[in-house]
């Protein structure tokens, strides 16, 4: 008496073409929104499409993709870190703070040598790490929470340091890094590849890494099998900080200054290119290959809002639709594969 | 088929004849016919996989597609939906209650269909006032403000049970109701039963525990291999009867474990590899001491909620005690976290597969997670991975055989062996194993009885920790019984019965 299973009954076999489509949804999708995107700026704008407009570009998400980099980390852990932007501006106001400024800078600053001022900032974006780091794991502070506490405290930070004047003079050496060229490259697109790179390497062919991806994937799980979570956490907690940190200190030579509220605008730009790029804001999936697709998308669609005719005020709404849109798909994309 | 005369007057309410059915060509029912009558309680009883859930999902309208016929009080019905069941008078208490912890009774009650005035407003306390009349009628007496999530489990179970009858079902499905409570809890179910089955409501009762299938219901039928073996007058049967048509072949171990008694043989000249002492966590447990050797297991048994799984959490640091000392291999070692544990020798497998694995990952994943620091220091090898994970696949007889495939696709059993694997390639000092048969058929049950076996012969010091009596007497050497937290009892070198370990616990 062999049941007959009437059609449609059966579950899609996994392996099939949809599955195997649903499980990429996450890596295809800002491939096709980049694509799109590059294929609509073409066609409005012939200045879009040129070598000088890629390197344009280039340089124009690095200090993004410096500060993603580490939220990648951060992210795959299934944790978050709203401090990035404050965290960048306190540690580029700190080494312009250690720096000697032209007489006209009206800010009670302590001039040190150059490496030390830089030492300085350095120490500056760890200390904040280690306090997420701390507030999150020992305390227990949802890091949604205590980095943005952080938030307030780097402004805080900033706010005191130079007291609503601006400095400009930082080491020459980031000035280099900053604003400078090797050959035709300029450094800081060099240095932000050179995070990107590390990143990828670090999650992906190290112990360390695989604990990040696994912690994010299922901590109680990861927990059970003897990882220590806590180290993990902070771990990627002060590499957020101190990647911030650092494209701060890059960021003062590249916008020529340091003042407050200067990064404002890298928190969301950082958060939106890991999470476009489609790292899962649940944990466990994506990498900086993701994030890498989520900075071109970024960074092609406000080089390219700025290429075409259209009113100003209304590029701000038009990226933050684009920006949901992908977001959407993310999440989409996570429940597609779950059952697929 | 056998067919014993069938006894209970009511009329038939809901009869299903002919019912087939089959996922993927895979045959989960063939066959089936099976009557409810009006005011009966009719136990369902089969292994894993035997078809009984298959049967109760048709029911409930989980599955709409099906051969075969069913009919409500005559009528020919196919339900498309949950839904369409539920408005046909037909409810299920699941295993895993569905109330909301959070919620008051009153509010769980009415969950789905709060009373609210004309303009949408909620009426608070009329809800409480017919929540808690609606609860007398059942014999419990509950403040229907109260948080349903801090109530013990048997009385949550109630309150959902209250809701279903509540929502108008007159036929309900109770699926492994007894399996979280204790003794006590259960009379007070089974009272409730006979009374609701007095008032025209009819159960199918659905559980692994024999004694209480026979306990409540009016018939008892047993499936096989996607069929119906037998239905029969609970009166009339004993246990030795549904096993023998249950399990349909000899299957000595099992059976033993389930009727007979265990001799217990526990090893004395081994050294202590364990020794836990004078353990407190507020609330969980209390003046826990215990000893194991290396090559011995020791059985942890308790009813559900009596601390032995919070201890077991504790040994891996994932509990800190608030009181208390533990050493290993005679050296005193401070556990607070499970990094520390592993690190001192002890591993765990804890007791529900979510906690334990990583779905999305692949299988060698999942298996090298608590060996990747000693296959590399710093970077990963995963093609030694590959290799140390296929050994044990080939070993456990994981299936698929191969260690590529998400451990999504897995079926549970398999799951359960992959988060046993973990901790074969380097064996702890002690192995802590929670609940380690939970809802595995037989064959994967054996499977685990080997596996410990096996590590117990290499020396290491296994605590199973369960409140299921037939997993601890198949495992241990030695058994502590836990009450609400303290050991009662503990059983060493004689033999034991599952009526002398649940009289002391």
């Amino acid at each position: 008496m062999a049941a007959q299973v009437p059609q449609g009954q059966l579950a899609a076999p996994s392996g099939g073409i949809g599955s195997w489509l649903a499980a990429r949804l996450t890596n295809i999708a800002p491939l096709i929104t980049l694509l799109f995107l590059i294929a609509v700026f073409s066609a409005l704008s012939p200045s879009f499409a040129t070598v000088d407009n890629l390197g344009n570009i280039l340089r124009q998400v690095s200090i993004t993709a410096i500060i993603a980099t580490g939220l990648t980390f951060v992210i795959l852990t299934a944790e978050i870190d709203l401090s990035v932007a404050a965290v960048a501006n306190a540690a580029g106001i700190v080494v312009a703070f250690f720096t000697l400024q032209e007489s006209y800078v009206n800010i009670a600053n302590v001039p040190l040598p150059g490496w030390l001022a830089i030492l300085c900032g350095l120490a500056a974006c760890f200390a904040l790490g280690v306090a997420n780091a701390f507030g999150v794991t020992v305390i227990g502070i949802p890091s949604f929470i205590m980095t943005l506490a952080m938030l307030q405290i780097g402004a805080g930070i900033c706010a005191m340091l130079v007291r609503g004047q601006i400095a400009y003079a930082v080491p020459p050496l980031i000035k280099t890094l900053g604003s400078g060229t090797i050959g035709p490259f300029p450094w800081i697109v060099v240095i932000a590849a050179l995070f990107l790179l590390v990143g990828h390497l670090v999650l992906t062919y190290t112990r360390f890494g695989r604990y990040v991806y696994m912690v994010g994937g299922n901590r109680e799980a990861a927990e059970y099998a003897g990882v220590n979570v806590k180290r993990v956490l902070a771990a990627v907690m002060i590499i957020s900080a101190v990647c911030s940190g650092i494209a701060g200190m890059l960021g003062v030579a590249y916008f020529g200054s340091a003042q407050q509220n200067e990064f404002d605008e890298f928190l969301l730009d950082s958060i939106a290119a890991v999470v476009v790029g489609g790292t899962s804001l649940f944990g466990g999936r994506g990498g900086i290959g993701n994030t890498i697709l989520g900075l071109f998308v970024l960074g092609v669609l406000n080089n390219g809002l700025d290429h075409i005719d259209i009113d100003s005020f209304l590029k701000i709404l038009i990226r933050g639709l684009i920006l949901l849109l992908a977001l959407v798909i993310n999440v989409y994309a996570q429940k597609l594969r779950q059952r697929a | 088929m056998v067919e014993k005369p069938a006894g209970g007057n009511g009329r038939p309410i809901l009869e299903m004849s002919g019912i087939g059915k089959s996922f993927g060509g895979v045959t989960a029912l063939s066959g089936v016919d099976f009557t409810l009558r009006e005011g009966e309680v009719h136990g369902l009883i089969g292994e894993n996989g035997a078809g009984k859930s298959t049967l109760m999902k048709i029911v409930a309208g989980v599955h709409g597609t099906y051969d075969g016929e069913m009919r409500i009080d005559g009528r020919p019905v196919r339900f498309r939906s949950a839904r369409d069941a539920l408005a046909a008078g037909i409810g299920m208490v699941h295993q895993e209650l569905s109330i909301v912890p959070s919620l008051s009774v009153a509010e769980n009650v009415f969950l789905g269909h709060q009373l609210t005035n004309g303009a949408g407003i909620v009426r608070w306390r009329a809800m409480a006032k017919e929540a808690k009349v609606h609860l007398a009628r059942l014999g419990i007496d509950i403040d229907p403000g109260a948080e349903a999530g801090r109530l013990p489990l048997g009385l949550q179970q109630l309150v959902e049970l209250g809701r279903v009858l509540f929502s108008g079902a007159r036929i309900i499905i109770l699926d492994e109701p007894t399996s979280a409570l204790s003794p006590p809890e259960i009379e007070r179910l089974f009272t409730v039963l006979r009374r609701l089955k007095a008032e025209g409501t009819s159960f199918i009762f659905i559980s692994h525990f024999l004694e209480d299938v026979l306990a409540v219901s009016d018939r008892v039928t047993v499936f096989r291999n996607s069929r119906r073996i037998a239905t029969a007058n609970a009166a009339e049967v004993d246990k030795h009867w549904l096993i023998e048509r249950m399990i349909g072949r000899g299957h000595q171990e099992l059976e033993e474990a389930l009727e007979g008694e265990v001799r217990l043989a526990t090893p004395e000249a081994a050294p202590v590899v364990l020794e836990a002492e004078g353990l407190v966590r507020k609330g969980a447990f209390a003046d826990v001491s215990l000893q194991v050797r290396a090559g011995e297991v020791l059985g942890l048994y308790g009813f559900m909620g009596s601390g032995q799984l919070e201890v077991a959490k504790t040994l891996m640091g994932k509990l800190v005690p608030e009181a208390g000392s533990i050493r290993i291999d005679g050296r005193p070692v401070r556990l607070s976290s499970t990094a520390q544990a592993k690190q001192a020798g002890i591993a765990l497998v804890p007791e529900s597969r979510r906690s334990m694995l990583f779905a999305d990952e692949p299988v060698y994943k999942n298996i090298s997670i608590s060996i990747l620091e000693r296959i590399g220091k710093l970077l990963l090898d995963p093609a030694e991975e590959r290799k140390i994970a296929q050994g044990h696949v080939d070993r456990l007889r994981i299936r698929p055989y191969s260690v590529e495939p998400p451990l999504r696709a897995l079926s549970g059993g398999n799951q359960q062996k992959v988060a046993l694997a973990r901790w074969l390639t380097h064996l702890p000092k002690v192995l802590v194993l929670a609940e380690p048969t939970r809802g595995m058929d037989v064959g994967a049950k054996d499977d685990v009885v080997h596996i410990v076996r096996s590590l117990k012969a290499e020396g290491v010091g296994i605590v199973v920790a369960s409140a299921e009596p037939e997993t601890v007497m198949a495992l241990a050497d030695r058994i502590v019984v836990m009450r609400k937290g303290t050991i009662t009892r503990e059983f060493r070198n004689e033999t034991v019965s599952k009526d002398r370990l649940l009289a002391a616990a």
